[in-house]
C-alpha cells in the first residue's frame, strides 16, 4: 500500500525551482531596476486623468452642485453609486488578507499584498464621493463629534450616514495598519539588499528598523491574526453599514433587510474582479508569473461564480418579495425596474453579474488569463450598473407622480468619477513600481510547503510503504519535530 | 546600551537551525537573538522564549473603544443635548451598535499596532545593528554575545561545529538608536576585514 503524501489536488502556490534567495531576487528586482516604457505611459495616463478629476472636482465646488445632473427627485446620482462601487471593490483585499488567513488559505499568499493595496486604494477613491456630495465641502469637518461654537451641537449618531463616517474612515485606518505591517518585513529586505545611497536610505526609514528578530516575528504574527480577526467582522460591518444608508429608508426598492448580505456578496464580487484585472496585468508586466500562478486566478473566479450567483439569487429574492408584499409601490419600483426608462441599466445589471459569471462553471474558462480579464472587466461593470440601478431607478419615480423626473449625469460627474480611476491607478502604479507587490517573506514561509521544487522532493514519500514510513517516523522519534513541516 | 562582542552564525537551512538551536543551549551558551527572513515557526519555543501577550493587550484597548463610544454618545444624547430623532428614545442603545463596533476595532488596531512598534523598539529612524545583509534575504543568522569569560575561538568553533555555513566575531551596538541607515556608524569600522 502506497500512501500519497498530499494530495494532489493542491497544486503548487510557486511555480518554478526557488530557493528563498531568487524568491527575494524575482520580487524585488523591478524595485531596484529602471521602470519600463508601459510603466511611464500608464503612470502619466493616470495622472492625466487625476488633473481631469482635480479640474472636474473643482469645477462643482466653485460653481456650486448645479453643475452636477442630480435633482430634486434623484438626490443621489453617479456620485453615491460610484462610491458604493469603490466601496465595494476594496473588500475583496481584505477578504484575501483576513478572512482567507483566518481559513488558512494558503492561496492567499501570492496575491494578498496587491489586493490590500487595492482596498487602500479603492477606499480612498470612494471617500471623495460622498466628501464632495456634500456641496459645502469646507463644512465636511461638521461630520466629527468635534465640539463646536453652535451648542456644541452633535453629529446624529443614530444616522447611518454618520454610521457611514466611522465605519469607512475605520476601515481605511485598519487596511493601512494591517498592510503596511507586513509590508516592514520586506522593506527591510529592500533596505538590506539596497546599493545606492538613497534607497538604502528611504527603505531604511520605511521598514522601521525591523531586523527580524525571533521576537519580533512572534509578535508580528500575534498582531496580523489579531488585526486579521478584527478585519473580518470590520469588512462585513463596512458594507452592511453602507446597504443602511438605504435600506432605513422608506423608499421603495430600498426599504430591504436583505440588503446587508447581498451588498456584502456584490461587494466581494466586484472586488474580486477588480483584482483579477490588476493581477493579469501585474503577473505579466512585472513577470510574476511563477508567484501569481493561473491556480490562483482559478481560485478567485471560483469565488466569483459563488458571489456572481448569491448576488443573482438576491434579485430574483427582491423581485419575489416585491411581488409577495403585494405593496404597490414596491411592485411598481420593480416593474419600472426592469421595463421603464431605466431598463437598459437593469439588464445591463443582469447580464454582466448573474449570467455571464456563470461561464466560471467551466474549468477551461476559469483558467484562461485573456478571458478572466474580460470577465473581471464585465463584472465591474456590471456591479456598476447594480449601484445605479438600486440608486437612480428607486428614486427617480417616487411617490408624488407630478415629481416624476429623468436623470443623466453632467461633464464634472463623469469626470470626477475618471478622476478616481486617475488616483486609483496613480497609486497603484507607485506601489507596484516601489513596493513589493508580492509578499516577499509570507511567499518564503509557505515555499517549503507548497514551492514546486519541493513539492516534487515529496515523491520519495510518496513512493514508500506505508509501513517503511511509519518505520521512518517512529525511529526518529526525538527529531520529530524536524520532520514536520511548518503549520500554517 | 553599549557595543559589545558576538559571535556570529549564519545558517541557511531550518532544517539545520533548530537542532543547532537545540545544542547551543544545552551547552549553556546564551542567544542574543536570532534574524530570520520570515517567521520560522517553532523557533521562539525552541529558544525558550515565552509566548506574546500582544493579544490581550488588544482586547484591552478595544474594551476602551467600546466604553469611549457607548459613553460619549450617552453622553452627548441623554445629558448634553437630547434630541429626539426618528422618534428614537434618547438612550438609543440599538442604534449606537454600529460606531461603538467601529471605535472598538480602531481603538483594538490602532492600540495594538502603536504597542507592537514599542514593544519591538521600531519607528521610522530607528536604526538597529544588521549582523549579516542576508538575514532578511535566505540565512538564519544567530549572535551570541562573548564576555569576559568566554573565549572567542572556543564559541566559534562551536558554532561551525553546528553547522552554520558561515561563523565571525563582531563588534556591535546590541540596542537600537536614531540614525540614517546610508550613514556608517563610528563602531562599524572596528569590524573591518
Amino acid at each position: 500500500m502506497h500512501i500519497k503524501y498530499e494530495s494532489f489536488v493542491r497544486e503548487p502556490l510557486v511555480d518554478g525551482d526557488k530557493d528563498y534567495h531568487q524568491v527575494s531576487e524575482d520580487i524585488i528586482k523591478p524595485i531596484e531596476g529602471k521602470p519600463g516604457r508601459m510603466w511611464y505611459v500608464g503612470f502619466i495616463f493616470s495622472v492625466l486623468l487625476l488633473g481631469y478629476g482635480i479640474f472636474s472636482v473643482t469645477w462643482a465646488v466653485y460653481w456650486g452642485l448645479g453643475t452636477w445632473g442630480v435633482n430634486r427627485t434623484v438626490g443621489w446620482g453617479w456620485d453615491i453609486t460610484n462610491f458604493v462601487w469603490w466601496i465595494g471593490i476594496g473588500h475583496a483585499g481584505t477578504l484575501i488578507s483576513a478572512i482567507l488567513l483566518l481559513f488558512r488559505q494558503g492561496w492567499r499568499t501570492g496575491v494578498n499584498r496587491a489586493a490590500e493595496a487595492m482596498t487602500i486604494f479603492a477606499v480612498m477613491c470612494a471617500g471623495q464621493f460622498p466628501i464632495f456630495h456634500m456641496g459645502r465641502v469646507w463644512d465636511g469637518f461638521w461630520v466629527l463629534p468635534l465640539p463646536n461654537t453652535r451648542g456644541t451641537l452633535w453629529p446624529n449618531f443614530d444616522s447611518p450616514l454618520l454610521w457611514d463616517v466611522f465605519a469607512i474612515s475605520t476601515y481605511f485606518t485598519v487596511s493601512l495598519l494591517f498592510w503596511y505591517s507586513g509590508l516592514v518585513p520586506d522593506f527591510a529586505l529592500i533596505r538590506d539588499r539596497a546599493k545606492t545611497k538613497f534607497r538604502k536610505m528611504a527603505y531604511g526609514l520605511a521598514s522601521f528598523g525591523w531586523t527580524g528578530t525571533a521576537k519580533g516575528w512572534q509578535r508580528a504574527e500575534a498582531l496580523w491574526l489579531v488585526l486579521a480577526g478584527l478585519s473580518t467582522p470590520l469588512v462585513l460591518s463596512v458594507h452592511t453599514i453602507v446597504s443602511f444608508d438605504f435600506a432605513t429608508s422608506v423608499i421603495p426598492g430600498w426599504h430591504t433587510t436583505i440588503f446587508p448580505p447581498y451588498f456584502v456578496a456584490g461587494a466581494v464580487f466586484s472586488g474580486f474582479a477588480m483584482v483579477n484585472t490588476l493581477l493579469v496585468l501585474t503577473r505579466k508586466i512585472l513577470h510574476l508569473e511563477e508567484y501569481i500562478t493561473i491556480g490562483h486566478l482559478e481560485a478567485m473566479n471560483k469565488i466569483i461564480v459563488l458571489t456572481g450567483s448569491i448576488v443573482g439569487v438576491a434579485y430574483l429574492t427582491e423581485l419575489f418579495i416585491s411581488w409577495y408584499s403585494q405593496s404597490w409601490g414596491e411592485m411598481a419600483a420593480f416593474q419600472w425596474r426592469i421595463m421603464g426608462p431605466y431598463w437598459w441599466s437593469y439588464w445591463a445589471m443582469m447580464t454582466c453579474n448573474v449570467v455571464s459569471p456563470q461561464l466560471f462553471w467551466v474549468k477551461k474558462l476559469r483558467r484562461n488569463v485573456p478571458f478572466t480579464f474580460v470577465m473581471s472587466i464585465v463584472v465591474n461593470i456590471g456591479m456598476w450598473f447594480e449601484r445605479f440601478v438600486i440608486i437612480v431607478t428607486s428614486t427617480y419615480r417616487d411617490w408624488v407622480p407630478g415629481s416624476w423626473s429623468y436623470y443623466s449625469p453632467t461633464w464634472p460627474e463623469v469626470g470626477f468619477y475618471l478622476g478616481t480611476f486617475g488616483l486609483f491607478f496613480t497609486c497603484y502604479f507607485l506601489f507596484a513600481k516601489y513596493f513589493p507587490v508580492v509578499a516577499v517573506h509570507e511567499i518564503k514561509f509557505i515555499l517549503k510547503t507548497s514551492g514546486d521544487n519541493y513539492k516534487r522532493g515529496m515523491e520519495k514519500i510518496d513512493n514508500q510503504s506505508a509501513e517503511e514510513f511509519i518505520h521512518i517516523a517512529t525511529t526518529h522519534h526525538d527529531e520529530e519535530h524536524l520532520l514536520e513541516a511548518p503549520h500554517h | 546600551m553599549a557595543i559589545k562582542k558576538f559571535a556570529v552564525a549564519a545558517y541557511d537551512d531550518e532544517e539545520v537551525l533548530f537542532p543547532a538551536v537545540k545544542k547551543v543551549r544545552s551547552s549553556g551558551y546564551k542567544i542574543h537573538d536570532i534574524y530570520t527572513p520570515f517567521a520560522v515557526h517553532g523557533l521562539d519555543e525552541a529558544m525558550g522564549l515565552k509566548g506574546t501577550d500582544l493579544h490581550i493587550a488588544g482586547f484591552i484597548y478595544g474594551l476602551c473603544g467600546t466604553s469611549t463610544a457607548v459613553g460619549f454618545i450617552s453622553w452627548i444624547f441623554c445629558s448634553d443635548w437630547p434630541i429626539i430623532y426618528g422618534g428614537k428614545p434618547h438612550f438609543a442603545l440599538p442604534a449606537w451598535i454600529p460606531i461603538t463596533f467601529e471605535l472598538t476595532v480602531l481603538f483594538a488596531a490602532v492600540g495594538m499596532t502603536l504597542t507592537f512598534c514599542y514593544l519591538n523598539q521600531i519607528m521610522p529612524g530607528v536604526k538597529k545593528h544588521v549582523f549579516h545583509p542576508r538575514q532578511s534575504d535566505d540565512l538564519f543568522v544567530m549572535a551570541i554575545e562573548i564576555n569576559s569569560h568566554m573565549s572567542e575561538q572556543e564559541t566559534t568553533a562551536f558554532l561551525k561545529a553546528t553547522g552554520a555555513k558561515e561563523v565571525n566575531v563582531q563588534m556591535a551596538e546590541a540596542g537600537w538608536w536614531y540614525g540614517r541607515w546610508d550613514k556608517k556608524e563610528p563602531y562599524e569600522a572596528l569590524n573591518a576585514g
